[in-house]
């Protein structure tokens, strides 16, 4: 195979000029990482409501949880994007739409990216605390409710406290989801890892050095997340549970 | 406010549904070619000598790690150099249905062997220790009385990820292959209304995935009672 293998490419100047193509890298690199965890903030706050009011005794509000949780489980994650992107700033006030499509571009495509990575972790992180708040056994709830607490003060000092201990590995995997689903957002343009790996393929004629160290990078990602859950898992462990202390 | 005008759809429709029959088609190859290599997959890792259960759980967890766009990204614009450098195949021929396939069965077996691992350890121990008994063979036991088994268990959570799947079909985009999402995309594009064709694709998407969820989930309370 006719190959000329060239790892030193990383290391030359990039037609942008004043950085170097690792230095390309690096850069979708943090992207990545910022869009990522910027997202799963929101999606573990946005999720923990609505998988909080899929368990509550009201119709309304179990139903509205429950239809919000079935729209972003079943529709792609690129079609959610492409949504986000191309169709809510039309959609929007006509003042606001245009205050978005006269940001610029890489706040747009952040901003929609955000908010749908969000938005998508979000339904299935409801579903992991919902999953949670229901293998409690029901004498909790009841014992509590016995106790004189009220509906709300039950889950803020008896259901809640266990359940998020419950549900921390479940949620390593969607914490895992959630970087390999901002590759999905290359596709609107953002600059991340996978879109850099994309342009270090067009500018340095070297495909194979260029998707190595792209897949490695996410690689590298996939094993932090992994040890550092597993160090919070084993923290947050519930005594005489299995997997427990 | 934007004014909605759904006109180019009816004229589209012909060609959108010539999109999802790609989607389609490869959603069907993955999801059996998935089945079958994950269960060898699952196999493998747990067979007791260590070089394969070490290439199948390297196997399992480096295609786990990577984003599945990746992955296309890989079989879209990197293997067909490989296989034209390596079996002379004329130069850009188009193989992208092909890479599209490949890739999403070697993508979804390492989701579908570990799907089928859990089924294959939730069949109790006495089946095998039985057919020993019998006098029959690793082979013969594992075909006969385990696989089925354990494929009957997991048959819910098969068809759950068969779902994700034909979801995540529609990143084939990053390769412009046309499958449903990608024609609304070109139609939506080309008529200026791309607003009303992702709409469309979107509610598309979502009544196919929530029936077969629904469907599936009816199936699970079935076999929970059996």
């Amino acid at each position: 195979m006719g190959y000329n293998w060239n790892w030193g490419v990383f290391l030359q100047p990039a037609a942008s000029g004043g950085d170097t193509y690792l230095g390309w890298m690096f850069h979708g690199f943090k992207t990545t990482i910022a869009l990522s965890l910027s997202a799963w903030l929101i999606a573990l706050a946005v999720g923990a409501v609505v998988g909080v009011l899929r368990t509550v005794p009201n119709k309304w509000l179990s139903g509205l949880a429950t239809a919000y949780v079935e729209i972003f489980r079943n529709i792609p994650l690129l079609v959610q994007l492409f949504l986000w992107y191309f169709v809510m700033p039309e959609l929007l006030p006509e003042s606001l739409g245009n205050a978005f499509k006269q940001s610029n571009p890489f706040m747009q495509q952040f901003l929609s990216s955000m908010i749908c990575l969000a938005l998508f972790t979000s339904a299935r992180v409801a579903e992991q605390v919902r999953s949670g708040i229901n293998s409690l056994p029901r004498g909790q709830k009841n014992a509590a409710l016995a106790m004189g607490f009220t509906l709300p003060q039950t889950y803020r000092y008896v259901l809640l406290p266990m359940a998020v201990r419950l549900i921390v590995p479940p949620l390593t995997s969607e914490f895992l989801n959630i970087f390999k689903n901002s590759a999905v957002c290359s596709t609107i343009g953002l600059l991340e890892l996978a879109a850099q790996g994309r342009q270090l393929v067009d500018y340095t004629a070297q495909p194979y050095e260029s998707f190595i160290a792209v897949t490695l990078a996410y690689l590298v990602i996939n094993v932090v997340v992994m040890f550092s859950m597993r160090w919070l898992e084993s923290r947050t462990r519930v005594p005489g549970y299995i997997g427990g202390k | 406010m934007y004014d909605f005008d759904w006109s180019s759809i009816p004229n589209a429709l012909p060609f959108l549904w010539d999109g999802m029959k790609i989607s389609i088609q490869i959603t069907a190859t993955a999801v059996v070619v998935g089945i079958l290599w994950g269960t060898l997959l699952a196999l493998m890792r747990l067979s007791p000598i260590k070089p394969l259960s070490w290439f199948a759980a390297g196997y399992v967890n480096l295609f786990r790690a990577v984003p599945l766009v990746m992955v296309l990204l890989w079989f879209f614009l990197i293997v067909p150099h490989l296989l034209e450098s390596i079996f002379g195949f004329p130069r850009g021929s188009d193989m992208r249905m092909g890479s599209a396939m490949a890739g999403f069965a070697l993508f979804e077996a390492a989701y579908y062997s570990e799907i089928m691992r859990a089924g294959i350890q939730s069949v109790p121990k006495g089946q095998m220790a039985a057919a020993s008994a019998l006098g029959m063979n690793y082979g013969q036991s594992m075909r006969l009385i385990i696989l089925p088994q354990a494929f009957r268990n997991m048959v819910p959570l098969l068809l759950t990820q068969g779902i994700i799947l034909f979801q995540d079909t529609s990143l084939v985009y990053v390769s412009a292959l046309a499958d449903f999402f990608g024609a609304a995309y070109k139609v939506g594009d080309r008529d200026g209304r791309l607003v009303e064709l992702l709409l469309f694709a979107g509610a598309v998407y979502f009544v196919i995935c929530f029936t077969a969820s629904r469907i599936v989930r009816r199936y699970q309370q079935k076999l929970k009672i059996a």
